[in-house]
């Protein structure tokens, strides 16, 4: 069985302090710690069991720059088989539709049974890389898979559907899952497995080798235009909601209203 | 008692006799070529098990070796811990010493009639011997009767697969023989020599017992006596190595050959290999991954369950049981490696993973009261940590671990905070402590080396600067490596994840090389540990208990009286006490303080009952009933105490937790020692005056 | 003046109460002189579609056996028709599991550009603009979809908008036929509903958490009533987990899970270490405690001092009447 992962570098925002950076569209990036996107991390854990119970290829692919060589390694230290790297300088400013685009210009050429991905990052947070990504490839999709067994052809997925239910579904291959959380424990990566992958070849592609024009990847290629970045205003302390019970509650109800998404 | 009833017979010659037609000392002769063959096969063939093992050097340092084997070995130093078992068992060793020579004796005996060692002839061996003998027949007695009647929980295992009772009851029973059969030897010979006397109470209490016996049937009584003994021994001699009881000739070899190395430095993933030889797989998986010594520790395992007694993993019921390792790794070796007969076909149950389980191997906090106990000195710890090493390069590591050994990669500490704040702590209550952070090239004659909880963790910052203000007070110049330092990887080396480990020591010796420090000091005995043992630091590294005793003793800070009614014990945390034998450093500090009213735990030194913060215990819920820290609480309060003084982060988030979730706030609190002199310093003088120094 | 469609997510026989949230979006998208449409697909969805034509100018529905299970891929087949004709200037659907699921796939096939999960929408000119949140809710993005005549999609988080009340519009249900070459590609096999108590927090948008501070079972019954009224999943400190009212499933902490919710109420906690190292993502933190220094002060961003007997239904009680 051949089966693709697509996975992603983002920082690890927890705890850090985020400036944005000069040109308003991106972070600053010196002082943040980057690793795999962790839904990436449930996919590449699923691709790997599939080739275990089933035999196969397992391919990691990731749309990046040469810093994103490190999620394709630690990919390879959970048992993937190989790693492309699609970097061009072309892809800079990719909506997730330019991302799909990309990705699909390299899955097309390859045998692939089942493909993978994340059900969103933790970064661009859309959610839309795999939706996209199947409809170019024009093979079916189940998104938020909570399950996956492959069996004869056919892949039975339960996934994450309305009102908080689940559904188990049944796909014919060639099929696109996106992993949810809850799909399994990945494997843990000691620094050893990472080593031992280090000198393992990673094939890098750029737009060109995929055979796309740079008008239709990157910036250009997108859909939809980041306009800037901006920091919601953040509060040091919390604010103490004083007066009476009553006065209290309603400012409370107010700011749920405001912040808490009510 | 007196002799006349005996009358004088012919004293029993088992040499001169043929018994079965054949000349005595012939077929004494093929009895004992039978045995010695049969016992040098079977020790060959479980000794080859042996030679599966991965290397291991133990034949260095032979002085040091010979002094454990007398102490340990033939002083049983570890026995008295259990006063009933341990005296019996010190009684039986002794006791087989005394009759080893007897064996001899009797053995000689079958060839030459009147065989005698030198110096083991006279009438005073004799007694000796026969009151050994009495007293082991005592003691098989009084073994049986614990195995069968009162059966210490010690005995029962609740993690236990099968029991090997039924070995020792053969065992006892042959010792019992061996004793009986020498004794109606002896009493067949007795009359002949002068009868019963109190000097040969064992003997005399036989020839009693065999009045009835018609003169004439003596010496054939005699004879059967002695060839019943002899048989026996040599069953008994083969039998050893057949049963769990390889232990008897194993464990002195054993002790022997045990660790020599600081008791807190876990061995390396492989031994004999050239430095920076990354060996292409780690950990012990099957049974042959283990050194040798480590499976010479399986067969010299008495069973005695000490280790398992003492283990707080165990004692809080949590899946494991250490004793049970060396069992099913024992059993595991002998079904795999039969005396007798092939190998049994088809694949062996997997070892780490199958017989051994993950989470067995999780719930171990190294704290080394297993090893500290066992009296044949059977290492746990590092057995452990090599399984453990197997399943961190199988990516099987309980998922709370993953996170934080996730981030002690990619930021230095298991709690995920940004690395660059590392150095944060010095000031984080808007105060300085006198502690500098060191910039690269800056120099200091003292480095406090925080490690991850107390330059992260609130409460564990405040003993950090805490002892910072102490510095101070003593006029002692302290530096600290900010954010150039990471974890120490004490942790993760111990939680088996090799590669972090050397990756976080290389960036912790770049940050110390890129200073001129002199000595280092540290408020957690884990990083003393990781310093002094993993590092293998060239500069003194050092405890806090330890330097603030050293500040003391130069009269450098003058604590003030400290009465304030209360009683105060210390709890010795794993890592300073058994790791690393410090023990007196922080009761001389308490004794300094006047006034301060102390007690000890019963638990107290190498005996110390660990809080259940070792292998990152921290970042998962073990699946124990209790909490180790809780268990602990109690038996400071057993003691009297109202305040525990730790000297250890760890131990003082477990207990403070354990205090506050057994509802025990406000009738006993915990501080570190470093806390608690602070408070000894200040209470009679306003802070400024003890800082300006 | 424009067009704006609305794709509802149904829930078994109802709808999903946020299609109310998206016509309050579509109404101010499509301006004075605009019209809103709605789409639904199920099996037998006759009273849904008039449900929405009270609301929507033009409801289309759907109504066939093969629709009867939502199912992001064979819905974006049926729908694709509809969008292709064009005519729409913006399409909107929930950022729900089912958004998720259809929109991506639906919006390549109809060749429009998608705004994902966004906090607000506007026209920027002709394109549909939006403010969406990005890293964990730190950073907020302002997006345009690309000026092309096609329109835009745009999925809509919950909450975001106020929901419309109850229409009095008349709207027209137009009878949607599935295109010839309708093929759903999914054959489901079963639903499953998740056992109480099963909930994975690590999934929960909106978290109360419990502390000691409850003292006993029936403050845990007070906080579930306010965890109800505000839609959130129940978690918990180690002592609440630790005395057995909680599964350990519910534990948030260094040494039980972590969590990445948008609101985070803690009600009794004193906000330890090991406990806040399990909230990672930035939520917004509300505390209730009834000591003035505690710790989760420190981090929470808006608290009340106060008895949580009293605070709890109190709170309870204005969120209930805010929802109305
Ligand atoms: C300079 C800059 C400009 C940007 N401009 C825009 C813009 O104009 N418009 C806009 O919408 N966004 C923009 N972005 C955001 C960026 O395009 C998104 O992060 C990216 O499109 C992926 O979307 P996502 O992270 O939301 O992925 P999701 O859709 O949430 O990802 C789901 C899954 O898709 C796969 N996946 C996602 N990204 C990749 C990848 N790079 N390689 C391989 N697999 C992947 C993974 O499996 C992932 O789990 C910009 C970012 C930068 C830094
Ligand atoms: C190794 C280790 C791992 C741990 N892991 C975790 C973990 O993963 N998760 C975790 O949560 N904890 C963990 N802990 C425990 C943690 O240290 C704290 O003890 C625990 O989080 C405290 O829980 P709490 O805030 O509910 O209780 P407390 O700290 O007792 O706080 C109760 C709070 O409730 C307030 N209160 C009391 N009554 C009222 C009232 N009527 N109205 C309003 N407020 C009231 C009090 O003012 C107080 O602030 C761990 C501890 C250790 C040692
Ligand atoms: S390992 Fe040591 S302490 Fe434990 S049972 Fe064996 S001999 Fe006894
Ligand atoms: S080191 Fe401690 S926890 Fe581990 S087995 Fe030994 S006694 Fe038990």
């Amino acid at each position: 069985m051949d089966i693709i992962v697509c996975i992603k570098r983002v920082p690890d925002l927890a705890e850090a302090g985020l400036e944005i950076a000069a040109d308003g569209r991106g972070l600053r990036t010196e002082d943040l710690d980057f690793d795999i996107n962790e839904w990436d991390d449930y996919a590449v854990e699923a691709a790997v069991r599939l080739k275990e119970q089933h035999g196969g290829v397992v391919t990691a692919i990731t749309v990046g720059d040469e810093d994103a060589e490190e999620v394709l390694r630690r990919a390879l230290a959970m048992g993937a088989d190989q790693a492309i790297l699609l970097d061009d300088a072309a892809f800079a400013g990719a909506d997730p539709f330019a991302i799909a685009t990309a990705l699909h210009a390299c899955i097309r050429s390859l045998p692939f049974d089942v493909v993978l991905c994340g059900a969103v990052t933790s970064d661009g947070a859309s959610g839309q890389v795999g939706g996209m990504l199947a409809a170019l490839l024009d093979v079916p999709q189940v998104a938020l898979a909570t399950g996956l067994e492959v069996d004869g052809g056919r892949a039975r997925v339960r996934h994450e559907v309305e009102g908080g239910l689940e559904r188990e579904v049944e796909v014919a291959l060639p099929c696109l899952i996106t992993a949810q959380s809850g799909l399994n424990q990945p494997r843990y990566v000691s620094i050893r497995g990472i080593r031992k992958v280090a000198d393992v070849a990673i094939a890098a592609r750029s737009a060109g080798d995929l055979g796309l024009a740079a008008t239709a990847v990157g910036e250009a290629g997108s859909r939809v235009r980041l306009e800037g970045l901006l920091l919601p205003p953040a509060g040091k302390r919390a604010e103490i909601l004083e007066g009476s019970l009553d006065a209290a509650v309603a400012t409370l109800v107010e700011r749920l209203r405001e912040r808490g998404g009510l | 008692m007196s002799a006349t009833i005996l009358v004088p017979a012919a004293d029993p010659e088992p040499a001169s006799g043929s018994p079965l037609g054949i000349p005595g000392p012939l077929l004494h002769g093929l009895l004992l070529l039978v045995a010695l063959a049969a016992f040098a096969w079977i020790v060959r063939r479980r000794l080859l098990v042996l030679r599966r093992g991965a290397p291991d050097p133990r034949l260095d340092r032979l002085g040091e070796r010979l002094r454990r084997l007398l102490v340990i070995g033939f002083g049983q130093s570890r026995q008295l811990r259990y006063p009933v078992a341990g005296i019996v068992h010190v009684l039986i060793f002794c006791g087989f010493l005394v009759l080893l020579f007897r064996s001899l004796t009797l053995l000689g005996q079958g060839f030459w009639g009147g065989f005698a060692i030198p110096g083991f002839a006279g009438p005073v061996y004799a007694a000796v011997k026969d009151w050994t003998g009495l007293v082991m027949l005592g003691c098989c007695a009084v073994a049986a009767y614990r195995r069968l009647y009162v059966k210490p929980a010690r005995y029962h295992d609740r993690l236990a697969l099968r029991s090997h009772g039924g070995e020792a009851h053969v065992i006892l029973g042959l010792i019992a023989l061996l004793m009986v059969a020498d004794a109606v030897f002896e009493a067949t010979t007795l009359a002949a020599h002068g009868g019963r006397s109190w000097a040969l109470p064992l003997a005399s209490l036989a020839a009693f017992a065999l009045e009835a016996v018609p003169d004439s049937a003596r010496p054939g009584l005699g004879v059967f006596a002695f060839w019943l003994h002899n048989v026996a021994l040599c069953c008994f001699g083969c039998y050893l190595p057949v049963s769990k009881h390889f232990h008897v000739i194993t464990s002195l070899p054993n002790v022997f050959l045990g660790k020599l190395d600081p008791a807190g430095r876990v061995k390396p993933p492989r031994h004999g290999l050239p430095p920076g030889a990354q060996p292409g797989e780690i950990g012990v998986r099957r049974l042959a991954d283990f050194t040798w010594k480590h499976l010479l520790d399986f067969f010299s395992c008495t069973d005695c369950g000490r280790c398992s007694d003492v283990c707080p993993a165990y004692a809080t019921g949590a899946p494991l049981s250490p004793r049970q390792i060396s069992v099913k790794c024992r059993d595991e070796a002998y079904a795999a490696h039969p005396v007798f007969g092939r190998p049994p076909a088809g694949a062996r149950p997997e070892l780490v993973g199958g017989l051994i389980e993950d989470r067995e191997l999780w719930a171990c906090t190294t704290c080394r009261a297993c090893e500290d106990v066992c009296p044949v000195t059977i290492e746990y710890v590092d057995k452990i940590v090599d399984m453990r090493r197997f399943l961190v390069d199988d990516g099987r590591v309980p998922a709370g671990m993953q996170k934080a050994l996730g981030h002690l990669e990619k930021k230095g500490n298991p709690y995920g905070k940004p690395g660059k704040k590392r150095g944060e702590w010095v000031a984080a209550d808007g105060g300085d402590c006198g502690v500098r952070v060191l910039a690269a090239g800056a120099s200091a004659p003292l480095c406090f080396f925080t490690d991850s909880a107390t330059a992260f963790d609130p409460r564990i910052q405040r003993i950090g600067r805490a002892f910072g203000r102490l510095l101070r007070a003593a006029g002692a110049d302290c530096g600290t490596l900010g954010a150039d330092e990471v974890d120490s990887g004490h942790e993760a080396r111990r939680v088996g994840e090799e590669g972090l480990f050397e990756s976080l020591r290389e960036q912790n010796l770049q940050a110390l090389a890129a200073r001129e420090v002199g000595r280092v000091v540290t408020t957690d005995p884990h990083a003393l540990n990781a310093l002094r043992h993993d590092y293998r630091l060239g500069e003194p590294v050092l405890h806090h208990s330890e330097l603030l005793a050293e500040l003391i003793a130069a009269g450098r800070l003058r604590p003030f009286a400290l009465a304030d009614g209360r009683t105060y014990t210390f709890h010795d945390p794993c890592y300073l006490g058994r790791h690393n034998g410090v023990y007196e450093a922080p009761r001389a500090v308490l004794a300094a303080i006047p006034g301060l009213r102390t007690v000890e735990m019963a638990a107290a030194r190498n005996k110390s009952f660990c809080c259940g913060g070792g292998s990152l215990y921290l970042f998962r819920e073990g699946e124990g009933e209790r909490r180790m820290g809780e268990l602990r609480i109690e038996q400071a309060e057993l003691a009297g105490a109202q305040v525990v003084v730790t000297a250890c982060p760890f131990c003082l988030i477990n207990f403070e937790d354990a205090i506050k979730t057994t509802g025990r706030t406000g009738r006993i609190e915990v501080v570190d020692l470093a806390e608690l002199l602070e408070r000894a310093l200040v209470t009679a003088a306003p802070p400024a005056a003890t800082t300006g120094a | 003046m424009k067009q704006v469609l609305v794709i509802a997510e149904r829930r078994g026989a109802v709808l999903d109460e946020g299609v109310f949230e998206l016509l309050t979006a579509a109404r101010a998208l499509a301006g004075g002189g605009g019209r809103v449409a709605a789409a639904v697909l199920g099996h037998g969805i006759g009273g849904l579609a008039a449900e929405l034509a009270r609301g929507f100018d033009r409801v289309f529905a759907f109504d066939d056996e093969r629709l009867a299970e939502p199912d992001g891929d064979g819905d974006a087949q049926a729908l694709l028709p509809l969008l292709a004709r064009g005519g729409f200037d913006a399409v909107l659907l929930a950022h729900g599991n089912l958004g998720i699921d259809l929109a991506p796939g639906l919006s390549v096939r109809a060749g429009m550009p998608l705004l994902a999960d966004c906090l607000e929408l506007h026209w920027a000119g002709q394109s549909l603009a939006g403010t969406r949140a990005v890293y964990g809710g730190k950073v907020h993005a302002r997006v345009v979809a690309a000026a092309g005549g096609t329109g835009a999609m745009a999925t809509v988080r919950g909450g975001a908008f106020a929901p419309a009340g109850p229409g009095t519009v008349a709207g027209e249900v137009v009878a949607a036929a599935l295109p010839a070459e309708f093929a759903p590609r999914r054959r489901p096999l079963r639903t499953l509903r998740p056992e109480a108590g099963e909930v994975d927090i690590t999934q929960s948008e909106r978290l109360v958490a419990v502390g000691r501070g409850i003292e006993d079972e029936d403050g845990l019954q007070l906080v579930r009533g306010l965890a109800a009224a505000l839609g959130a999943d129940l978690c918990a400190s180690r002592p609440v987990v630790d005395k057995g009212w909680l599964p350990r499933s519910c534990q948030v902490g260094t040494s039980g899970v972590t969590v990445r919710p948008k609101l985070y109420v803690a009600v009794g906690i004193s906000g330890s270490f090991q406990h806040m190292g399990g909230i990672k993502g930035s939520p917004f933190v509300v505390a209730i405690n009834k000591d003035r220094a505690a710790p989760i002060f420190g981090v929470a961003d808006v608290g009340i001092v106060g008895d949580l007997s009293e605070v709890v239904p109190a709170l309870e009680a204005a969120i209930e009447e805010q929802k109305g």
